[in-house]
């Protein structure tokens, strides 16, 4: 069947044949490299289009409808608009920091994209420490975001950047503890063998209770990640007029939109590849006719499925839930999610050493 | 140290004012409170997303702790008092409208009220009623934009919609009677300018049946949220004494359980002879004060229920002559608007303009208090009081 993994492997044989193996893999780093800045630059334009879209829908309007059909074409016309207006740098700002930080949001977003499987067999690099090294880099964005705020010389900034500080830190506990409980089951790191071990049945059905409660700890601690509302702090916008971000314009505050939309992408691929089988295709034991029917579906179309459908489920949220506190965001999560989950985790340890999962 | 320490202190006393208080207006540090060790002060406004309008808070904080609200006005002052003196009083109703613009109808009923009491001129049972039905509108399509607008200033952006769906249909029935759809200009003294439109009846009959189908929405999406009673209970309590000492008036005055409905105290019009309960609530929190307004919009319903079928016919305008001349005297009338307690006074010297003219608004008074309720609590808590106080800026500024 036509696969990414066949594409790949012939530009790597074609490669091979034509140059001397140093500069196949050079050529192949920066096609790597062009992908992923293209991949970069497609998510964002779908994604916030999807958001107006699904937005619209929940609050019964139509959304964006005149640039292209359907207003497909919206998010373009909104990133040229982005694109020509002026990048003010305030008179008082860090200036060095103040154009970095932007910058570092779109690279951690980035080396993010590096070990998710898209496919079967498609994966940029399939590092042995493939969701240590997701969790580990996605807590660098709160550097950028209190770069941002610190930098700007705004105090609605500085208020923004250290709610999400507080923010960020936190749920990164809940996010890694629940992450912690599909590897104890599968024993490994890497996220190719995280896939494989699904094949038989997703961890969200195969590890009872304990998979489930990691898996909705793991949905509100991301959401709580990406600065997503309900947990919209460092933003919020009837408190903070626009938070960390309020002084940026232009492309600079373009890439930091882009960049949260690209990590709501990599959390929801993440909770996919974890809780759901990755491109894995939905299996029932013993319905061999249904599972020849499901095989056919293309792996790609399974992971972007899933993953759309989780980004769905958060762009859900944040168009129903009013704001939490700063103080109630806290409270949720070192009183309730922070116990829960390490509780979670002793008793998918127990039972992994038990072997009661599937 | 120790003079700035004491100058912290008395401006935190509540109904700090007597004396010496240390108060700069443009919120300078230098000459104004003394900043504790990580405070800062932090301009709300006038330009903000939160505030609708243009209301400037200079805001004290030690993190998020708020430790003092300044509001600075008049950056909508268009100084509607004094041009009043020089409109007739037919004139001058028309200016009210921009005050409130949210109880448009509700102002220049206050108007045409005082008026024909200086004028002793009875108005026609017919429009009597208009008056009432329109007034009950407006105050559903007012209480439908402030919860739109206070779950949006919760981060709620989809309520903000639901509730327009319904005040459209308002705004509609409006445009149909009355030709405007926000300042509406229908109330004029001795009745109302023109006779009802024909369609009246049946679109506000249908507006009923819009809004019974769709009210159970508001308690679903909003009401009954885990996350919004968090950020309503308990939250900018005003005890009773307070809201009193305040002159805190309407719904906001009413979640602290002060009896205060106009309509029930001092009733005009023939709202003596309805059926309607005055909404209290005796918790003093934000949910207190989102309940009463929430039920206040069933109340208005029965009335238009009542009124509906049972408009009498007769004139719409009792015979009032071209210009009207109120004798020399002082007159005061108070209807209750969709914030509150609506005031108006004229001093009349016997001429065709007012000599003076005085407003009573609402939301000037329900502001003061936000301080006094906001000490102590977080940027976001303020941000949800400002919601339940209602607050219409041109209301406060005039």
């Amino acid at each position: 069947m036509w696969s990414f993994s066949q594409i790949a492997n012939g530009i790597h044989e074609w490669l091979s044949k034509t140059f001397n193996p140093t500069w196949t893999l050079i050529i192949e780093m920066v096609l790597a490299g062009v992908a992923v800045i293209g991949l970069f630059a497609v998510l964002g334009l779908i994604l916030v289009i999807m958001e107006r879209k699904v937005s619209a829908w929940i609050q019964i309007r139509l959304g964006p409808n005149r640039v292209g059909p359907k207003g497909l074409m919206q998010s373009m016309a909104d990133t040229v608009k982005l694109m020509v207006k002026e990048g003010l740098t305030p008179t008082g700002a860090d200036r060095i920091m103040f154009n970095v930080a932007p910058i570092i949001a779109m690279i951690v977003a980035m080396l993010l994209l590096a070990p998710i499987a898209f496919a079967k067999n498609f994966q940029l690099w399939d590092l042995n420490i493939g969701v240590l090294y997701v969790s580990c880099v996605s807590s660098l964005m709160v550097i950028s975001v209190l770069m941002a705020g610190w930098s700007s010389n705004n105090k609605y900034s500085l208020l923004g950047a250290m709610r999400s500080g507080a923010q960020i830190v936190s749920y990164e506990l809940s996010a890694g503890l629940s992450i912690l409980t599909i590897i104890v089951f599968v024993g490994d790191l890497q996220v190719s063998k995280i896939i494989a071990s699904q094949e038989t049945g997703w961890w969200i059905f195969k590890g009872h209770i304990p998979a489930i409660i990691a898996f909705i700890t793991f949905l509100i601690a991301v959401t709580a990640e990406t600065n997503r509302a309900p947990f919209d702090l460092a933003e919020a916008e009837s408190e903070l007029t626009a938070g960390f971000h309020t002084e940026y314009s232009g492309m600079k505050f373009a890439l930091f939109f882009l960049a949260e939309y690209v990590n709501v992408f990599i959390v929801c691929a993440i909770g996919a590849t974890l809780f759901l089988g990755g491109w894995m295709p939905f299996h029932i034991s013993n319905w061999t006719g249904f599972n020849h029917v499901m095989d056919y579906i293309p792996s790609s179309v399974w992971f972007f499925g899933k993953t759309f459908f989780l980004i769905f489920v958060i762009m859900w949220f944040r168009w129903t839930f009013p704001r939490l506190r700063i103080d109630q965001l806290l409270n949720l999560e070192w009183k309730y999610l922070l116990p829960i989950s390490m509780v979670n985790l002793l008793i998918a340890t127990l039972m992994a050493i038990m072997g009661w999962h599937f | 140290m120790d003079k700035e320490t004491t100058l912290l202190n008395e401006s935190q006393a509540p109904f700090a004012g007597s004396g010496e208080v240390p108060y700069d207006r443009y919120g300078d540090t230098s000459a104004g409170i003394a900043l504790g060790d990580g405070d800062f002060q932090i301009n709300f406004g006038p330009q903000h997303p939160a505030t609708h309008g243009v209301l400037h808070l200079v805001i004290t904080l030690n993190g998020e702790t708020i430790k003092k609200v300044e509001p600075h006005l008049g950056y909508i002052h268009r100084s509607i008092e004094k041009m009043c003196e020089s409109l007739t009083y037919r004139q001058f109703i028309y200016v009210t409208s921009r005050m409130d613009y949210l109880s448009a109808h509700i102002n220049n009923h206050a108007c045409a009220l005082a008026v024909e009491k200086g004028l002793q001129v009875e108005v026609p049972a017919r429009a009597q009623v208009i008056r009432v039905l329109m007034d009950e509108l407006t105050r559903i399509a007012s209480h439908e934009l402030w919860w739109g607008a206070m779950a949006m200033d919760l981060g709620a952006f989809t309520p903000f919609f639901h509730a327009f769906r319904e005040r459209e249909s308002i705004n509609d029935i409006m445009e149909e009677t009355c030709g405007a759809r926000l300042t509406m200009n229908y109330m004029v003294p001795g009745g109302v300018m023109h006779d009802l439109h024909p369609n009246f009846q049946k679109r506000v009959k249908e507006f009923l049946q819009l809004y019974k189908r769709k009210i159970h929405e508001y308690d679903e999406l909003v009401t009954g949220n885990v996350i919004f009673q968090n950020r309503m209970k308990g939250v900018g309590y005003l005890s009773a004494e307070d809201a009193i000492a305040y002159g805190v008036s309407g719904p906001s005055a009413r979640g602290s359980g002060v009896s205060s409905d106009i309509r029930k105290l001092y009733p005009y019009e023939i709202y003596d002879k309805l059926e309607f309960d005055e909404v209290l609530e005796t918790a003093g929190d934000s949910f207190a004060r989102y309940m009463v307004r929430i039920n206040e919009m069933h109340q208005s319903i029965r009335i238009i229920e009542q009124l509906i079928d049972n408009i009498p016919e007769g004139d719409f305008q009792a015979k009032t002559k071209n210009v009207l001349k109120l004798p020399k005297g002082d007159f005061y009338t108070r209807v209750e608007t969709a914030r509150g307690e609506l005031g108006l006074y004229i001093v009349s010297e016997g001429g065709n303009t007012p000599y003076r003219i005085k407003f009573r608004s609402p939301g000037f008074s329900n502001l003061s208090v936000l301080d006094h309720m906001a000490r102590g609590s977080k940027i976001g808590d303020l941000v949800a009081m400002m919601g339940t106080l209602d607050l219409v800026i041109p209301d406060i500024d005039r």
